[in-house]
């Protein structure tokens, strides 16, 4: 989809919510956040590794991973975790693709996981994710990293970072663009049903 | 997919979508300690063999206890069939009893096709695994799956399938799989182990099937040979004269494998009789690749219970 000119009106139903602009400062922030909050690069911190959820989490993940070195000079591993075997929801869907996972070589056994996806919704993805990272080693810590928190929680879950908290109604979508999946940056608001 | 009962009629997307979730449970289950996947609690599985097997059996079990489905194993010796029950009654029993899926062996071809037409208004599905002479498609999809694995796909690769071609399940399924995703199979056996009217085998657009009876001239030209085993328990008759005379004409020896070209993979579905239809060294030499369709059988075979079992109930 072409990038709507500035001041153009908005399609009936949707709304943007952060730019591409509002992207990047958005991901910069939370890497701050991410670095202040384990301590990063100071002596005695626990190894810290970014675990991206399939689709979106995964480049988000990279993307962090980037921003984090680039404000602290400490390269953090960086791998992607599919939950789709992992997921309560399966039968309620058509059969569902397998994403990838691909864990940094050093693993996650006693590191600091943070986990990364784009949109925190009913929690169940989190949920699903902690059962598959109990099944490839056993991290120190968990944390989680979301772009956009959505609200709507069906279980006790909370992130760690934050990007953007959204106030949505339940029948409403948001949906997160990444250049690398989607061929540009941005967060939108949708009505359900409506067209992308 | 509410069945898999055959790669005749397997569409190359569905199978395309197994293969690749055979791939991601493969890399998934790589070098973990725990190798068992939560997506099938709760989901019951029976295995039903009405004929001898090993491979096909225990991978079955192993990729239904590695997704966390409950397996049952049936046998018709230790069953009721013992007693004369036919296999319609048995099915409906197991399905009765809590079958999710109902996995067939039989020795009459087309046995899958009539369970799952008996079936249809159970919700319970149905894989053939391996129906007298007819068809074996999970066995197909692991050989692709190795293909895949050793030559990065088949399409324009030349595929020799070569023996008892006649009692052959697994030759009419691999022949409507590769042909369906471009290779070009060569049959090579001798006249009395084709089927007639092989003209009439469907086979895919993109591919090719053509009929040899010589297999030195063949061996330079192929990227893979399938050897066949010579099922001597379906032969009543003499289709050759000898099996020393079948092992000299037909056999993979170390001299006909030396005339394969240096990437080609040797393939056997088992269980192998070493001497006859392939020697021992070859068999034992690093292009073969016959442990790792056994390893690959049990990916592929989760693959295809998660695309029976695990996505959205289809209307009956």
């Amino acid at each position: 989809m072409p990038p709507r000119p500035r001041g153009a009106p908005e399609p009936a139903g949707q709304r943007e919510l952060l730019s591409a602009g509002d992207v990047a400062r958005t991901i910069a922030r939370m890497a701050h956040q991410v670095i202040e909050k384990t301590s990063l690069g100071a002596s005695g911190a626990r190894p810290v590794v970014l675990l991206g959820i399939p689709t979106r989490g995964a480049p988000l993940a990279h993307r962090l991973a980037a921003r984090v070195a680039e404000f602290s000079g400490v390269e953090v591993p960086v791998g992607t975790l599919d939950v789709t075997l992992y997921r309560d929801d399966l039968r309620r869907r058509p059969t569902r693709p397998l994403g990838q996972t691909a864990l940094p070589p050093g693993g996650v056994e006693d590191a600091l996981v943070v986990l990364v996806d784009d949109v925190l919704f009913s929690g169940r993805t989190i949920r699903a994710a902690l059962d598959a990272l109990r099944d490839v080693g056993r991290p120190r810590a968990v944390q989680l990293a979301v772009l956009v928190d959505r609200g709507h929680r069906e279980l006790p879950i909370r992130a760690d970072y934050v990007g953007k908290n959204v106030p949505t109604a339940r029948t409403e979508e948001v949906h997160v663009l990444f250049t690398e999946t989607d061929g540009r940056d941005a967060v939108r608001l949708h009505r359900a049903g409506d067209p992308e | 997919m509410r069945h898999l009962l055959g790669t005749d009629g397997l569409d190359p997307a569905t199978a395309l979508a197994i293969l690749d979730t055979a791939d991601g449970l493969k890399r998934t289950l790589l070098g973990r300690e725990v190798r068992k996947l939560p997506t099938l609690r709760g989901r019951t599985v029976i295995t039903m063999f009405f004929e001898d097997s090993t491979r096909t059996r225990v991978s079955f079990e192993i990729a239904g206890k590695w997704m966390s489905a409950d397996v049952v194993n049936v046998s018709s010796s230790g069953s009721s069939v013992k007693k004369g029950e036919s296999l319609r009654d048995t099915a409906l029993t197991l399905a009765a009893a809590g079958a999710d899926c109902v996995i067939v062996r039989h020795p009459a071809s087309g046995a899958a096709h009539r369970l799952a037409s008996w079936l249809g208004h159970t919700g319970t599905s149905v894989v053939n695994a391996g129906d007298g002479t007819h068809e074996h498609p999970t066995q197909a999809l692991l050989d692709m799956a190795t293909l895949r694995d050793r030559l990065g796909g088949v399409e324009g690769r030349r595929i020799g399938i070569v023996g008892d071609v006649l009692h052959s399940r697994v030759a009419r399924s691999n022949v409507h799989l590769l042909t369906s995703f471009g290779a070009q199979v060569v049959l090579v056996a001798p006249p009395t182990l084709l089927p007639t009217r092989i003209a009439d085998w469907p086979v895919g657009a993109a591919g090719s099937l053509t009929v040899a009876h010589d297999l030195d001239p063949e061996l330079p030209t192929l990227d893979a040979v399938m050897m066949l085993r010579v099922q001597a328990e379906r032969m009543h008759g003499g289709f050759f004269p000898s099996a020393r005379e079948y092992a000299i004409t037909y056999g993979l020896s170390e001299a006909r494998a030396a005339m394969l070209p240096e990437h080609a993979v040797v393939l056997h579905p088992g269980p192998m009789l070493r001497g006859m239809e392939i020697s021992a060294a070859v068999a034992d030499s690093p292009r073969a690749a016959i442990t790792e369709q056994v390893a690959n059988g049990v990916h592929v075979r989760m693959a295809v219970l998660y695309h029976l079992l695990a996505g959205e109930e289809e209307a009956v």
